[in-house]
């Protein structure tokens, strides 16, 4: 039994979802190779040989790999697929793109978003937004799975010494090519890795007054979320959104402010340690899942929030 | 060019799902059903594309049971010219339904096949990536923006970190995420006219897909509940709680 990893990076870095796959895949049991494709990632496979566990880092370096490009990683995927009982990857923006294609072209059944390892073949999985929870076993002959990463605890970066080996590209695609990219600035910690997160919704009113929550996210060291209604709405950008179709955030602190609860919200951040809901209405399903609930004005208690944290 | 849009028939997204007691699935007897939000946005895509000159017709393609003729309907009321429901009683993979769209495709040969990002059932994400690279066709997921350049699309993506752009050939599958367009609501005469428009039923055996799979739902569960909390009186005290009891700040 083996597993092979598609390491996800950017600026040379590898993204902590990697590290939480890596985990996963300790979970399954075997050895565990991981595959960089990059364009000039040859640090990036140096740091993924350090990662604790890991047996093999195969490197492709190529400019077809400079963009995370589905066609062109798939193909190489695919192209070192052969001999691995197991294909992991982070189920992130990246890793759901690719995911689905390595299995339909090893024409087998994709396992979305695991967030539990029964056996070598048996995993459980969210649907309904996480509503229930599907145990579901594969006879395929290669498991290819999407990792939820706020599921299992990152991997020790250090303290491995895997062997780096190059390897040939695959063919890339004249179909597709990157024309540009739009990153939100921010100095905060990303969403689906911040320890706290501080999170809008439609009792927001407006964009301006997310303004009220990045105070308070920068005096916790937190990542700012928001509801699909707030997105919605247009106060913020889709990447801040939480939930269902959004991203899953399982943090230590997650702090709901003005949001109402809807299923589709706490399918994306129910797991948080602790949860702490701010909402004028004392009826609102959030305060079904807080741990501490505050019935109160958000335009009243922000502001105490902020001058009490200084404190 | 012709417009291949898929629908599914799932669970209303208002209606909370309630696992059967026999722990087999979701219980779907007489609960409310519709289509699948991500799939309202890509017949509205879709749509919004053919008005605007690019293509000539657009078939709405649903797999599932005899009901999920209502969801085909329900985007025949949108605009959409025909429908084509390939008929089959039991829950299909990700990989089937691909490969089932994968027909029809090769039969209607579309310009451009728009499918929701992800159903709202089993939350998989996974048929349009899989059809992409079962056809060969170009991909193009969780698109925000879809723009006619010449014979070429260039299509915007949600990303975690924000927003990419690339640029497909056609034919092309895009995946429509939650900003590509806010659906239409069907108007009273076009659901009236929806009624007479041609639905195609073509029974899944009689397409020769294999549609076997190699993945079993051992059983399905409600996820643990969270204990009930507390209700706090004042900001102050929430953060002393925060700090002296939960130890998060």
């Amino acid at each position: 039994m083996s597993t092979l990893i598609l390491v996800e990076h950017e600026g040379g870095e590898i993204r902590p979802a990697t590290l939480s796959v890596v985990s996963a895949a300790v979970a399954i049991g075997g050895d565990i190779d991981l595959l960089v494709a990059g364009s000039d990632a040859r640090g990036v496979a140096d740091k993924a040989a350090t990662i604790a566990g890991v047996n093999k880092v195969m490197l492709a370096d190529s400019a077809a790999y400079a963009h995370e490009l589905a066609e062109n990683l798939s193909a190489l995927v695919v192209k070192y697929a052969e001999g691995y009982s197991h294909i992991l990857f982070a189920a992130t923006a990246a890793g759901k793109n690719v995911m689905p294609r390595v299995a339909a072209l090893l024409d087998v059944s994709g396992i979305s978003d695991i967030i539990e390892v029964k056996s070598e073949d048996t995993f459980v999985r969210p649907i309904y937004a996480g509503n229930a929870l599907a145990t579901v076993k594969s006879s395929d002959a290669v498991k290819v799975i999407g990792v939820r990463t706020t599921a299992f605890d990152a991997a020790a970066a250090e303290g491995g010494s895997a062997s780096v080996e190059s390897v040939e590209a695959a063919e890339a695609s004249d179909k597709v090519s990157f024309v540009g990219q739009e990153l939100s600035q921010s100095d905060r910690p990303e969403l689906t890795s911040a320890d706290i997160v501080v999170s809008g919704g439609r009792g927001m009113q407006n964009g301006e007054n997310f303004a009220m929550l990045d105070d308070i996210a920068g005096k916790l060291n937190a990542a700012v979320g928001a509801s699909r209604a707030a997105v919605d709405a247009g106060y913020v950008p889709n990447e801040y959104q939480v939930g269902q179709t959004g991203k899953v955030v399982a943090p230590d602190l997650y702090l709901a402010v003005g949001i109402s609860g809807a299923i589709q919200h706490l399918a994306g951040m129910k797991d948080s340690k602790v949860i702490v809901a701010i909402n004028k209405d004392e009826e609102a399903p959030i305060f079904q899942v807080a741990d501490y609930g505050l019935v109160a004005d958000l335009f009243d208690a922000l502001p105490e929030l902020s001058a009490a944290l200084d404190g | 060019m012709k417009i291949i849009v898929g629908v599914k028939r799932v669970l209303d997204y208002n209606v909370k799902a309630r696992v059967k007691a026999d722990k087999s699935g979701i219980e779907l007897a007489n609960v409310k059903m519709s289509m699948n939000p991500f799939d309202e946005i890509a017949v509205e895509e879709a749509l919004r594309i053919k008005e605007a000159g690019h293509a000539e017709e657009v078939i709405a393609v649903s797999i599932g049971p005899t009901q999920s003729q209502e969801t085909i309907r329900t985007a025949l009321a949108m605009g959409a010219d025909r429908g084509i429901l390939i008929e089959c009683d039991e829950t299909l993979q990700p990989l089937a339904i691909a490969k089932l769209f994968k027909y029809i495709a090769e039969k209607e040969e579309p310009g451009l096949i728009v499918l929701g990002k992800q159903a709202i059932d089993d939350d998989a994400n996974q048929t349009g990536q899989m059809l992409s690279a079962l056809t060969g066709m170009s991909q193009a997921t969780f698109a925000s923006k879809v723009e006619f350049e010449g014979d070429h699309l260039k299509v915007t993506r949600e990303i975690d970190a924000g927003l990419e752009s690339i640029q497909v050939s056609l034919p092309s599958i895009i995946t429509a995420d939650l900003r590509l367009n806010e659906p239409r609501y069907a108007k009273l005469p076009n659901i009236m006219k929806a009624k007479k428009k041609p639905l195609e039923v073509i029974p899944v055996a009689d397409t020769g897909v294999d549609v076997s799979s190699g993945l079993s739902v051992v059983e399905v569960n409600e996820p643990p509940k969270r204990e009930a909390g507390i209700i706090v009186n004042s900001v102050a005290e929430l953060v002393e709680k925060l700090r002296n009891e939960a130890k998060v700040i």
